[in-house]
């Protein structure tokens, strides 16, 4: 009787453990540029399972839809770095041209979207063929990288033209220009498609662009106590699936901050490590993971709570993170 | 004399077939880069040879970076660069803007830029990019006249944050005997005043002419600097104003105390250097170099940022009128982006641009002025200069 009432109370217990605890665990990967690995890291046990060298000077990463293959932009070797997510061994290497930075893969897999500073060019590769498909001249130092949900549009963001180009993703003609303030990084569309938010590290800005028009509609400025305004830049960028909260990298404020959807008004910065960079959720949103370059370390933000949870130590300078799809 | 920059031709006829627009309802933006050479002695090192390009190669990038954004503007940017001798300076001047150019980079010293300015007048906006002269930014401003290197108070300021933050405080100053050296050390006095610096002892390198570098001139220089430096009082640090390069080069190792070298030699304040990498500089840093075949000096950063300066105003007005395009850069909108970190922005009371000033050993950067702990109630890049307070400048615009 005794015996079985306990066995009662530790499968409670299980239950209980079950309910607080995420259904499923990712795996995420942080690039660390200086130290030319990859983190891996369980977004169950929020632990450093692995590191794995990565080609000179890794910084973005991205993760194919089925989540078998990893793409790393490693800029000092010139090229892209393709790893099996089973084994974290390379597989294969794309033709991205000279310093590849950052780059998006199309909703579908295919292709991969490069931006080349040095040859003010967007580099088209076909994963599967492993073939360049186009050359697209944008601004000087293309940079940033956004897809829109539908796959039909690419934007890309040059730093010293300071635009955020539209490009169709079937013609791979420029559609569109807008400008927006000083040194854009970053482009996001919303998961509908309705907006899209570009960050300008030196202009201290992020443009909510209509991508109807396209036009800005509004530019979020960011304003935190006792830290001077020239630290406050804007980065990497994340918003949630249902456009309710943005979060924005500020770079060496090291801060996130946290934006309403609806209004696209700060309502919090989150203090997390030094010079803030890149995010990534988790796909079930529970978790944004940043990078923070100057203290090696990847902060883990509870995205209902609102509240950095975790500080979790990586390589030296993370730079970028992407979560497995599944 | 003139040569229009043969490298915007090609990439003129690279760019039409890119080209959305018809070319006759494009807007023409003109600029030119007039250098006035002046005689100079060789430097110490071969490494520092002078360039014929020196200037231009900066003023061909940005033009070449102004073009590329341009291209989805409907504007077009033509540089024209010119070199005169000093008593041509003023019938040179005259002449491109009688082409109609109303923006011109000077690189010239300071009196003749000064000249310049005046025989402008409302004609022309100049934009200084050679001249260190604190006077051009105090008592002989003028209102159209911009200044996109860092003055000799600047650099001192930057250097001296540093050696404070060091805690070097106890310096020896070790000047030339030109003019320009004179101007540095005092710079440097006043920087060291400001920051809380001792300048314990001054010693003066006489220039007394002479081939500047012979076959193992090193034998020479190895006795003659101890003994120079011997019998200073104690000091931390040398710092060295040698802005005419006659001897500075000869200090580091060779002084009597094994003490740092700062300054002229050593670690140098400097607005640019191939080294730097900070920032994304490594992007500007290749595309100049693929240009010009060479690494980029300051005065070409210089050059590169004042025609950036005109293409930012062409982009952000959309405009390619003289009128228009000057008022915004001297507008309270403009800013700029360079590789420093953060926006740079012409200071309203002088026309000095705002910037972080690189602090360089020979292949590395060292750190970046202002430094962190020297807090201002506007900006902590006017702890670098003369400030707003401090100003002998008089100028309504």
């Amino acid at each position: 009787m005794r015996h079985g009432s306990r066995l009662v109370s530790l499968a409670v217990g299980i239950a209980a453990l079950g309910w607080v605890l995420p259904a499923q665990a990712y795996t995420l990967y942080v690039t660390n540029e200086k130290d030319n690995t990859v983190t891996v890291i369980d977004s169950e046990t929020l632990e450093v399972t692995a590191t794995f060298d990565a080609g000179q000077r890794p910084r973005g990463i991205t993760i194919s839809p089925d989540g078998k293959e990893l793409y790393v932009c490693a800029s000092d070797d010139d090229t892209v770095r393709v790893f099996d997510t089973a084994t974290l061994k390379q597989t294969h290497t794309l033709p991205s041209g000279p310093d590849p930075e950052l780059f998006i893969l199309h909703p579908s897999g295919n292709p991969l979207y490069i931006a080349n500073e040095d040859d003010n060019l967007v580099t088209v590769v076909d994963v599967e063929t492993r073939q360049v498909l186009a050359e697209i001249p944008v601004g000087v130092e293309p940079e940033g990288m956004g897809v829109s949900p539908d796959g039909r549009i690419v934007v890309n963001t040059s730093e010293t033209t300071n635009m955020a180009h539209f490009i169709d993703t079937e013609t791979f003609e420029i559609v569109d220009n807008v400008l927006v303030d000083q040194r854009p990084r970053y482009a996001q569309y919303t998961a509908d498609g309705s907006k899209l938010y570009v960050s300008s590290e030196i202009g201290g800005t992020v443009s909510v662009i209509d991508p109807a028009g396209p036009e800005i509609v509004k530019k979020i400025t960011f304003e935190v106590p006792g830290i001077v305004p020239e630290a406050l830049q804007p980065v990497g960028v994340a918003v949630t699936s249902d456009g309710s909260k943005v979060f924005v990298a500020l770079g060496p404020s090291n801060r996130v901050a946290v934006i309403d959807g609806e209004t696209d008004e700060v309502i919090k910065y989150l203090l997390v490590g030094q010079r803030v960079w890149q995010l990534g959720f988790t796909p079930d949103e529970k978790y944004l993971f940043t990078t923070n370059g100057n203290s090696n370390d990847v902060s883990v933000i509870d995205v209902e709570a609102v509240k950095v949870i975790k500080s979790i130590p990586v390589g030296q300078q993370p730079w970028g993170v992407v979560s497995s799809p599944n | 004399m003139r040569r229009v920059c043969l490298s915007l031709l090609t990439l003129l006829l690279l760019l039409v077939p890119l080209a959305t627009a018809q070319a006759d309802d494009k807007q023409r933006i003109q600029a030119a880069v007039l250098r006035v050479d002046h005689e100079r002695p060789l430097p110490l090192s071969r490494l520092d040879l002078p360039t014929d390009d020196l200037g231009f190669a900066g003023g061909r990038l940005a033009t070449a970076d102004n073009q590329t954004t341009g291209r989805f503007m409907n504007q077009e940017f033509e540089l024209v660069e010119v070199t005169a001798s000093p008593d041509q300076a003023v019938a040179t001047l005259e002449d491109l803007i009688g082409q109609g150019i109303g923006f011109i980079v000077i690189l010239a010293d300071g009196a003749t830029t000064l000249v310049l300015a005046d025989a402008a007048g409302d004609r022309a906006l100049l934009i200084n990019a050679g001249s260190p002269d604190d006077r051009l930014r105090n008592e002989d401003c003028r209102a159209n006249l911009l200044h996109t290197g860092p003055s000799r108070a600047m650099l001192a300021d930057a250097l001296a944050q540093f050696l404070v933050w060091k805690r070097w405080g106890d310096w020896l100053l070790v000047e030339g005997s030109h003019q320009g050296d004179q101007l540095m050390a005092e710079a440097y006095r006043r920087a060291a005043k400001r920051f809380g610096a001792d300048i314990v002892e001054e010693l003066v390198f006489e220039d007394t002419g002479g081939a500047r570098r012979t076959d193992s001139g090193h034998v020479l220089v190895q006795k003659q600097i101890p003994v120079f430096t011997q019998d200073a009082d104690d000091h931390e640090v040398v710092v060295v104003a040698d802005e005419s390069e006659i001897f500075g080069g000869y200090l580091p190792y060779q002084t009597w105390e094994p003490r740092p070298v700062a300054g002229s030699a050593g670690l140098r304040p400097l607005s640019w250097h191939a080294a730097q990498e900070a920032w994304g500089a490594t992007q500007l840093q290749r595309r100049f170099e693929r240009q010009a075949g060479r690494l980029m000096r300051p005065l070409d950063f210089q050059v590169w940022m004042a025609l950036r300066t005109l293409g930012e105003a062409a982009t952000r007005t959309r405009s390619a009128d003289f009128a228009t395009l000057r008022d915004f850069i001297l507008g309270p909108e403009f800013e700029l982006a360079a590789f420093k970190g953060q926006k740079l922005t012409y200071r309203p009371w002088n026309g000095q641009l705002r910037q972080p000033v690189l602090l360089v050993s020979d292949r590395l950067l060292v750190s970046v002025s202002p430094q962190q702990e020297f807090l201002h109630q506007v900006s902590r890049l006017d702890t670098l200069g003369y400030d707003e307070p401090e100003s002998a400048c008089d100028i309504s615009r």
